[in-house]
């Protein structure tokens, strides 16, 4: 199934304190209320301008740096952020994403502008820019982690499975 | 001569750890020695366990939370938290480190919950720090490390490996964290993304194990998975009486296949700091002495422990803190806070003018502490300086070594302070 929805685009080295900032993060477990602060170092309007009607964050490199928090990948799930696409990703963030079922893409993003209309089909691997009139190529995700995501996250795995079958 | 390739540090603790051959790029699902969750990441770690149906630990004596981010609370919502984790522990018998025993990659190490030779994970980006003493301990996220502490078991891919050799020597008022701030203004924040380092050189090998810390610590500021450093006749004397497993410690071979390699020479590196707000923002302290500060910080995973409260209490027994500055200290552990009381280092520091904290983050993460007002510059010996990290998104930090701090809360703004030891600058 496609995604589609508008292009919210930011630079390089987008850190996990900028998505969520710990005086936030630290204070409770509630994903609903810390959503609303999501990306808030960077862009204090992202939670109204991206929730209404879901968007793709799009970034540079190194997106994601820094702390390994999980409320990251969970406040942007939170704040309708339909996938993150980014030329780069830092590591932790990545996994904890694809362990979360936040969709993250890596590619291009100079082939996207801020404003552009996307479509985004993961189990096919076409990303079009509906906007521009362009096909995005991306690699597909590693096999590991395509069937992670593919049971929904790696608690849905452990349940299915009892455990790690990767 | 043998066709097959010799390994990193890296690639033999994965094939030890997962029954393989293991290689750069190979995915394995491998045993972990250690899990280890603190206040801001176990609770989700917990939701997760309780998602996947999990109400036990996969060995009790092989999982800790530690209370150090938000610790003692500030708020009912931390609270309930700590709570949690409390609640956590009596259930599953999981190690509870409560309030005021310290920063989590302190007490991991400190308490010998892992060795060299080890395979761990931590709920923490900064668990990289037990790189220094030959573990292979990396951060992951609160249900990545539920699975671990379920399972007893993690998938990795295994690591490329860039080999980082410093040559040369340290120059009297030249600490572990100028060599690391300059790998990161070098190399930059993405440098080593999703590779291992690997420390060598006579320059490691003359620091001592705190101070190796420090350099393991910052590996994930350049965007590494782990800063590994071989364990030598130092690692082993540190720990003696530590823990109830025996080292097994892990060189690479001579013939390890390294993605890159690089050489610093660090007789021409000064004291260094990153300026706001990014880590690999670094600049000599001389491009930056003079700026105005109003507050200092010596603490944290990277710069909390005996060493550096030795090194800042040498710089200000007998001398005042700047009456406009702060200067807040939080040691890294209970241990270390013990030992520098009976070292003086404490009656020293508090008589210059610097304010205790308990044991742990201390203000590094923006919670409590010592939140800086608008407008204001901190000197941090912290890991990061990113825009509000500290609590306040209109406050600038900087980054530098237990020296510079103290130095600069003397005079009030950034200073060198090669000047307070016999031959520095």
């Amino acid at each position: 199934m496609a995604l589609k929805a508008k292009a919210f685009k930011y630079g390089d080295d987008i850190n996990t304190d900028y998505i969520i900032s710990g005086k936030y993060k630290f204070k409770s477990n509630d994903m609903a209320a810390m959503s609303v602060h999501a990306m808030e170092e960077l862009d204090p309007r992202y939670y109204e301008k991206v929730s209404p009607e879901g968007g793709f964050l799009v970034a540079g490199t190194n997106f994601g740096m820094g702390s390994s928090r999980e409320q990251a990948p969970l406040v942007l799930i939170g704040s309708n952020t339909k996938a993150v696409l980014a030329k780069t990703f830092a590591r932790i963030f990545y996994r904890n994403a694809i362990n979360t079922g936040l969709p993250v893409v890596e590619c291009d993003t100079d082939l996207i502008a801020d404003g552009d209309e996307l479509s985004l089909d993961l189990e096919a691997g076409v990303l079009k820019n509906l906007t521009q009139g362009t096909d995005i190529p991306f690699a597909p995700l590693p096999p590991v982690m395509a069937q992670l995501l593919a049971d929904g996250g790696l608690v849905e795995h452990f349940k299915k499975h009892g455990g790690f079958a990767v | 001569m043998s066709t097959i390739p010799g390994k990193t540090i890296a690639e033999k603790i994965f094939s030890a750890h997962s029954g393989t051959d293991a290689y750069a790029g190979d995915i394995v699902v491998a045993d972990v020695d250690f899990v280890m969750g603190q206040d801001g990441t176990t609770p989700l770690a917990i939701r997760a366990l309780e998602n996947m149906g999990v109400d036990e630990v996969f060995d009790p004596a092989r999982v800790a939370v530690v209370m150090d981010h938000s610790s003692p609370s500030p708020i009912e919502g931390v609270s309930a938290l700590h709570t949690m984790m409390r609640e956590f522990g009596k259930k599953t018998g999981a190690k509870v480190y409560d309030v005021g025993c310290g920063v989590c990659h302190q007490l991991i190490p400190e308490a010998g919950h892992v060795v060299p030779g080890d395979l761990m994970v931590g709920c923490d980006s900064h668990t990289c720090t037990y790189g220094a003493v030959n573990v292979f301990s990396t951060g992951v996220g609160s249900t990545d490390g539920a699975a671990a502490m379920a399972s007893g078991k993690l998938w990795f891919k295994v690591p490329d490996t860039m080999k980082v050799t410093y040559t040369g020597e340290l120059r009297p008022g030249v600490f572990s964290k100028d060599l690391i701030l300059a790998l990161a203004g070098k190399i930059g924040a993405d440098g080593a993304t999703y590779m291992a380092l690997e420390f060598h050189g006579p320059v490691i090998d003359a620091l001592s194990v705190d101070a190796r810390m420090t350099i393991s610590n910052m590996a994930i500021e350049v965007g590494a998975k782990a800063g590994l450093m071989r364990a030598d006749a130092k690692t082993l004397a540190w720990y003696e009486g530590r823990g109830d497993r025996a080292p097994q410690p892990v060189d690479p071979d001579a013939d390890a296949v390294y993605a890159s390699e690089l050489v610093l020479d660090a007789s021409a590196v000064g004291p260094q700091v990153a300026k706001p707000h990014a880590v690999d923002n670094v600049s000599p302290i001389e491009e930056v002495a003079g700026t105005p500060i109003a507050q200092g910080y010596i603490g944290t995973c990277t710069n909390g422990r005996l060493e550096d409260l030795e090194i800042a209490a040498s710089i200000l027994r007998g001398r005042k803190v700047h009456p406009d500055v702060r200067l807040i200290i939080a040691p890294a552990s209970k241990q270390i806070l013990l030992d520098a009381m009976e070292a003086g280092y404490i009656r020293d520091l508090v008589e210059a003018g610097a304010v205790m904290v308990s044991p742990g983050c201390g203000p590094c993460v923006g919670t409590h502490n010592g939140v800086p007002s608008d407008g204001e510059n901190v000197i941090s010996t912290a890991n990061r300086n990113f825009k509000g990290r500290m609590g306040n998104s209109n406050a600038f930090i900087y980054l530098g070594s237990p020296a510079a701090v103290a130095a600069s809360v003397i005079e009030g703004v950034i200073t060198d302070p090669r000047q307070y030891f016999k031959g520095g600058e």
